[in-house]
């Protein structure tokens, strides 16, 4: 009995000590209820669009607290996926995201800032291309709740555009096309 | 003129085979260099590619071709002055030279085909795709096709080098031989 005990009181005691525990979730990658998409203008005629197909993020949200809200995702630059191989070997080369040297792009949050109407701001450095900068992302709360399987899930979707050149990429691809916009989908799964 | 190959000199089939061939490598070769290195609006950033695909898979039909040819008209005997080691140089260099022709050219196929599409010949037809394909394909054949490319164009250096050296310094026939001058020139 009391093997068994000792270890539960200490978890309890646990808990105890820390009142305000936020939720933490792991980016559904496994399941593929996460994307990262981004677009950019061709000649300034049409979006061009592609996505990444590897990454893995985590991230904390307390109903009580949203404002204290964090979140990481690390993207694999390797798995840039524009539907088009020849396109996907230009872009991960030297002329663009030079995988070979920085195969990895991450974003950390600095700062969660909800408006109360289920959007927010969310505020952090992403770092791609070796270069790291501040990265503001427009969010929207989907939604949250059980799942069928016994599980806890909760889903963002963030946009947010940066201009290549910011951070060392200035392959010429034309005055519409300097800037690229990112859409992503998260579904987090409560640890 | 003869067309086939006597016990002692190439006939012209085989002459225009070899030149052909010389002609499509180096060319393609700096073609390729010349065309990945194009900014997005030169006007030759999609017809660079274009015509490098089209050539390739000419010079594939025309390898394919003379190695059948080489089969129906054998060459010609080794020169009676070249050494035993050299004449095992040069079959090597030789079988080396087809080997990487092949290689390099199934390498720039894996690259275009990697997403499944196929590549157009010229506007006349298309080649399909392999129905499989491994991760990361378009990269690795890439990094592969140019490393194998080079040392295509440097083995077929060294072949010509080899060839101005019969000519100048050992003063046998074997560059003449290719260049279709007769005996008695």
């Amino acid at each position: 009995m009391r093997n068994t005990f000792a270890p539960a009181f200490i978890a309890a005691a646990l808990f105890a000590a820390t009142p305000v525990l936020a939720e933490e979730y792991v980016i559904d990658t496994s399941g593929a209820h996460a994307s990262i998409n981004f677009q950019i203008k061709h000649l300034g005629y049409s979006w061009l669009t592609g996505r990444f197909n590897t990454f893995s993020g985590e991230f904390s949200y307390d109903e009580k607290a949203p404002e204290a809200a964090k979140v990481s995702v690390t993207i694999d630059t390797t798995s840039l996926d524009s539907n088009h191989a020849e396109r996907d070997k230009h872009v991960r080369s030297a002329d663009f995201l030079d995988v070979a040297k920085y195969p990895e792009a991450k974003f950390v949050s600095t700062a969660y800032k909800p408006h109360g109407d289920g959007t927010a701001t969310l505020e952090g450095e992403f770092t791609l291309h070796g270069v790291t900068k501040p990265m503001t992302i427009a969010v929207s709360e989907i939604g949250a709740g059980a799942d069928p399987w016994g599980g806890y899930r909760r889903g963002f979707t963030g946009t947010t555009s940066f201009a290549l050149a910011d951070y060392g990429i200035d392959y010429n691809l034309g005055p519409a096309s300097r800037e690229v916009q990112l859409t992503l989908n998260v579904e987090g799964v409560r640890k | 003129m003869k067309l086939r190959n006597t016990p002692s000199d190439y006939g012209l089939v085989a002459r225009a085979f070899h030149w052909v061939t010389a002609l499509a490598v180096f060319g393609l070769f700096g073609l390729g260099l010349w065309m990945t290195s194009l900014t997005y609006y030169d006007s030759w950033y999609r017809l660079g590619p274009w015509w490098h695909k089209g050539i390739g898979i000419t010079l594939f039909v025309l390898i394919v071709a003379r190695l059948v040819w080489r089969r129906f008209s054998p060459p010609p005997a080794p020169i009676e002055s070249h050494k035993p080691y050299e004449r095992i140089a040069a079959h090597l260099v030789h079988g080396l030279l087809y080997l990487l022709l092949f290689a390099v050219m199934l390498s720039g196929y894996l690259i275009s085909t990697a997403d499944g599409r196929p590549i157009p010949y010229f506007d006349l037809f298309e080649i399909a795709a392999l129905p499989w394909a491994i991760k990361d394909q378009e990269d690795i054949a890439g990094t592969i096709l140019l490393w194998l490319a080079s040392s295509l164009v440097g083995v077929a250096i060294l072949h010509a080098l080899a060839a101005i050296k019969h000519h100048f310094v050992d003063r046998d026939r074997t560059l003449s031989r290719m260049l279709g001058r007769s005996q008695n020139h």
